[in-house]
């Protein structure tokens, strides 16, 4: 176990470099000169000369890459044009925001996504089948900013019962678990929780629909266990591939929340990415990407090696 | 045998139906996909021909008739925030964003099919090694990909395009790829080789009939993630600019007008909502039909 | 003994070597598969063939037996050049494959193979008449050539052109697929046939079917079979010669009569002792082999047989038996064939 833990860190290794250098090389695909896109447009010459020094602008790009990745792992993601303040800092505020917002979608997504998805499985090619199959496909084609604004308009501004935009009452940049911030999070939370809902209920559809048709099923029967027993059988059986989507999901959930959180004001890396885009400050737009994708690689990860250890079964070489 | 093969006899023969003739005769008996191809069509029917069908011009615009409601005389389905009619900017809107969504997935598909069918096909270290480097692509969640190049591009119809064409070409070499390997081993490859074929003509008669199939049927089932993902880029403002009608964009600038005229200002969403709802409808009919076991 | 020649391929290939040269000649023949060496990491090498050496003999079938595992598939696809020997020497008519005299494209129209399973050897999305067309349209006929070709093959095997070439193989049976195999497989005019398995998938009925078609067929065109399978009785059939392998090396080889009559090799007698006897009053009762067969990864040393073999001596545990004439054509690789091997059952001479 430990073995293949380490083997998948080695394997990840040079993906999380690759990733590195997208990030690294999206400041300069970037029109422009990628000293302007750094800085704000009212630096002095002293300011430049100093960025140029400090990224190696005139050095050729396996030098700025290396110059750049230095001070990454040093922690010094650069400073933002707009604010001014260091990228990593605004990172990791915005990032708690938004892993809550997340982590609650993906739990929502994936009780309802299950529930829909084992019984669909359950009485396949049934009426109820179709319609909880019905239900994921919904789910997974729905554009999920626009459901927001449709939540919105009917829970915000035609009942009043929930706030239409923000984390909290003052507007406040952080999310506090206390009652009066849960309203704020609920509809977030449920747009978002639409598309893992989808995606989890029919991956489980299909687990439970092959799994039923296994012969240790019918065998399970036939010696006269009860259903409940078989039907625990199957959710073993099925967990290790249902928690894998899981995981995943919420890495998908992470790294693409930034239409949600822009729908309702959500101060999560979504929203900070939106501001990055608008306000052409790279560093910041760089910054956020890459931790979000370290993340995703980092979570990946997880998943796997968690996969392998819950599943005997999958033994890879 | 020599005297019968001189003389060139050719033997009328009876054709069986072929492969694709079998998965449209099967697709037509599933209600479910023919309803999302009819709908389909019609929505590209009106898009393309949106000049001669729309009642009004999509860009101009009256301060008087601003948000009115749907129904309202003169304008079917209502007007938007500087007053042009809605019917029109949807009709209108579909080109561009049935553009963004398709034109992304018809270009990965030709781009990331021979990047993986080659690396399918000639397997070992360069397959090994191509496929890392898609991994690395893979390490992104495509939303943030997208946002990432469009937001490093620069906004425009071209650079999301561009984007979304590199978010899917990992996604759809991937699967061309395994396709590939599979089949790749199948015993009618190995007497194509044993009869003397280059690799070239092995691929074209033998390995492409064969995969292109699934990857298409893939590559259907990634238009409507497209098109949610084109809209979105447009409702961020990093896609089409105003005052283009597009859906993703009109939701955009329509959000003021959630208070005022909640119905009008869901319009355009409803459309992506039913475009991307019948390309996966389909998508999933045509993947039946493909599979049922020959 | 002159292959009939095609006006429609060029004339080069005609029966080059001469009466006396066998079609095939294999020496020291050698594959391993897997096996890395590295500091941290050492995994051994599957033997999959462990230096071979055998003759095919112009028009002639030659069976290969044994059970799986032993490399007979391996055989077949380092003869035909699919995959690369390790070590040794493969000769075509006197030639080697690759040289001057006989380019890899010249030799693949006069070898083919006829695979086993019918159904994945057979292009799902191709008629019945375009897989067969193949292989002479790759090499340059015109497709109306081509195509005539392959409805006259049809023929030739059975299969009635009006009714079958516009079929795909979801629409045929098995015999019938495998009858599609053998006309791909004549197409090219070969002059060699390898049939690796080829009725092993079929009904015992269809199966008969196929191999008279087989003996048929190599009568008119004047064909050299090797015949691959793991049933004795089948290849006692159709086989002039007899090939046992066992993990990768040479048992015994020899007439067929010799073989199946006066087994020489241990092994050989065992597989013949263990096939279900017909008669109800002689029923097989003991199984002739104990065990397992052993690992190709890590082949017993001396005699890869001994760990089974009833008659194994401390000789046989160290000492690799070389192939030795019990008469003149018939050769085993087992101590007890050779005189002075010293194995103790041996009586002095």
């Amino acid at each position: 176990m430990l073995l293949y833990a380490v083997k998948r860190i080695l394997y990840v290794t040079p993906v999380a470099i690759g990733v590195s250098i997208i990030c690294f090389l999206l400041v300069h695909i970037a029109p422009g000169d990628p000293l302007t896109a750094v800085l704000p447009i009212d630096a002095t010459a002293a300011q430049q000369a100093e960025m140029r020094a400090a990224y190696g602008f005139d050095r050729p790009l396996p030098v700025q890459y290396g110059l750049w990745l230095w001070k990454v792992l040093h922690g010094d993601l650069g400073n933002s044009i707009a604010t001014g303040r260091p990228v990593l800092s605004e990172v990791s505020r915005a990032v708690t925001n938004s892993l809550i917002l997340a982590a609650v979608a993906t739990l929502i997504g994936f009780t309802f996504g299950t529930f829909f998805g084992f019984v669909a499985g359950y009485h396949r090619d049934s009426a109820l089948d179709k319609i909880a199959s019905a239900i994921s496909v919904l789910g997974v084609s729905v554009p999920h900013y626009w459901l927001g604004m449709v939540l919105v308009i009917i829970f915000s501004a035609q009942l009043g019962w929930l706030p239409p935009t923000g984390a909290g009452p003052d507007g406040s940049g952080n999310w506090r678990p206390d009652f009066e911030h849960l309203r704020y999070l609920i509809l977030p939370a449920v747009t978002m929780s639409v598309i893992p809902m989808g995606i989890i209920a029919r991956t489980v559809r299909a687990l439970v629909a092959e799994i039923l048709t296994q012969e240790f099923v019918q065998a399970l029967r036939a010696k006269g266990l009860s259903e409940w027993t078989v039907f625990k059988h199957v959710v073993t059986n099925a967990a290790p591939t249902a928690l894998s989507v899981m995981g995943l999901q919420l890495g998908y959930l992470l790294g693409g929340s930034i239409l949600i959180e822009t729908v309702f004001a959500w101060p999560g890396t979504g929203f900070l990415l939106n501001s990055a885009i608008f306000q052409r400050d790279l560093p910041l737009l760089q910054g956020t990407i890459l931790v979000l994708a370290m993340f995703f690689v980092l979570l990946n990860l997880i998943v796997d090696v968690l996969q392998t250890a819950l599943d005997p079964r999958i033994q890879r070489a | 045998m020599t005297a019968i093969a001189d003389a060139g006899v050719y033997l009328p023969v009876k054709r069986s139906r072929g492969y694709w003739a079998s998965v449209a005769h099967r697709l037509a008996r599933d209600p479910v996909a023919m309803v999302a191809l009819a709908l389909i069509v019609a929505i590209a029917l009106t898009a393309i021909f949106a000049p001669l069908l729309a009642p009004a011009d999509p860009f101009k615009g009256s301060m008087l008739r601003r948000l009115r409601p749907v129904g309202f005389p003169g304008y079917p389905l209502g007007s938007d925030e500087l007053g042009r009619d809605m019917l029109s900017r949807l009709m209108y809107g579909g080109r561009l964003s049935l553009l963004m969504g398709v034109t992304p997935v018809l270009v990965a598909f030709v781009i990331g099919s021979s990047f993986g069918i080659f690396a399918g096909y000639i397997g070992g270290r360069i397959n090994t090694l191509m496929m890392r480097v898609i991994d690395v692509f893979f390490a992104f969640p495509s939303v943030l990909l997208a946002i990432a190049l469009s937001g490093a591009l620069g906004a425009g119809i071209v650079n999301s395009i561009v984007s979304l064409t590199i978010v899917f070409i990992p996604q759809i070499a991937r699967v061309a790829e395994a396709v590939t390997t599979q089949i790749r081993t199948r015993d009618y490859v190995e007497a194509a080789r044993v009869s003397g074929a280059r690799a070239l003509s092995i691929v074209r008669v033998h390995v492409l009939g064969n995969v292109l199939g699934p990857i298409f049927v893939y590559a259907t089932s990634l238009i409507s993630v497209s098109m949610i993902l084109a809209s979105g880029l447009s409702f961020l403002g990093l896609g089409v600019k105003p005052p283009d009608p597009e859906w993703g964009l009109m939701l955009n600038t329509l959000r003021t007008a959630i208070y005022s005229q909640p119905l009008v200002a869901a319009l355009p969403g409803v459309m992506i909502f039913i475009t991307s709802i019948s390309f996966n409808l389909f998508s999933d009919g045509l993947r039946s039909a493909m599979e049922v076991k020959q | 003994m002159s292959v009939v020649v095609d006006t429609m391929f060029p004339p080069d290939l005609v029966d080059r070597g001469g009466a006396g040269t066998p079609l095939l000649s294999v020496r020291g023949l050698v594959k391993y598969f897997g096996g890395k060496r590295g500091a941290l990491f050492h995994k051994p090498a599957v033997r999959a063939v462990d230096g071979i050496d055998f003759d095919v003999i112009k028009g002639e079938t030659l069976g290969i037996v044994g059970e799986s595992g032993c490399g007979k598939s391996t055989t077949a696809r380092l003869i035909m050049h699919i995959i690369a020997p390790d070590a040794g020497e493969i000769l075509f008519d006197g030639e080697a494959v690759g040289s001057n005299e006989l380019d890899l494209t010249a030799f693949r129209k006069q070898t083919q193979m006829i695979f086993q399973d019918s159904y994945a050897s057979l292009n799902p999305r191709l008629t019945v008449e375009d897989t067969v067309a193949f292989g002479p349209r790759v090499h340059g006929l015109s497709r109306k050539a081509a195509v005539a070709r392959a409805h006259d093959l049809l023929e030739q095997v059975g299969l009635d052109p009006v009714r079958f070439a516009g079929r795909y193989p979801h629409e045929i049976s098995g015999g019938q697929r495998q009858r599609v195999n053998i006309a791909r497989g004549l197409a090219l005019e070969p002059r060699l046939l390898i049939l690796d398995e080829a009725v092993s998938a079929l009904d015992k009925s269809v199966e008969a079917q196929v191999l008279n078609l087989l003996l048929d067929l190599k009568d008119k065109f004047g064909l050299t079979y090797i015949f691959i399978s793991h049933d004795l009785n089948v290849v006692r059939f159709m086989s002039d010669r007899v090939m046992v392998m066992y993990l990768g090396k040479v048992a015994e080889v020899g007439p067929s009569e010799a073989i199946f009559n006066r087994p020489g090799h241990p092994y050989t007698q065992a597989l013949l002792a263990s096939m279900p006897s017909m008669d109800p009053d002689h029923r097989t009762e003991e199984a002739p082999i104990a065990g397992d067969p052993p690992n190709p990864i890590n082949p017993p040393s001396g005699c890869r047989f001994h760990t089974r073999c009833k008659m194994a001596a401390t000789l046989c545990t160290h000492s690799e038996p070389a192939l030795h004439p019990a008469s003149s054509d018939h050769l085993v690789a087992c101590h007890l064939a050779n005189p002075d091997s010293g194995h103790p059952r041996l009586k002095p001479a």
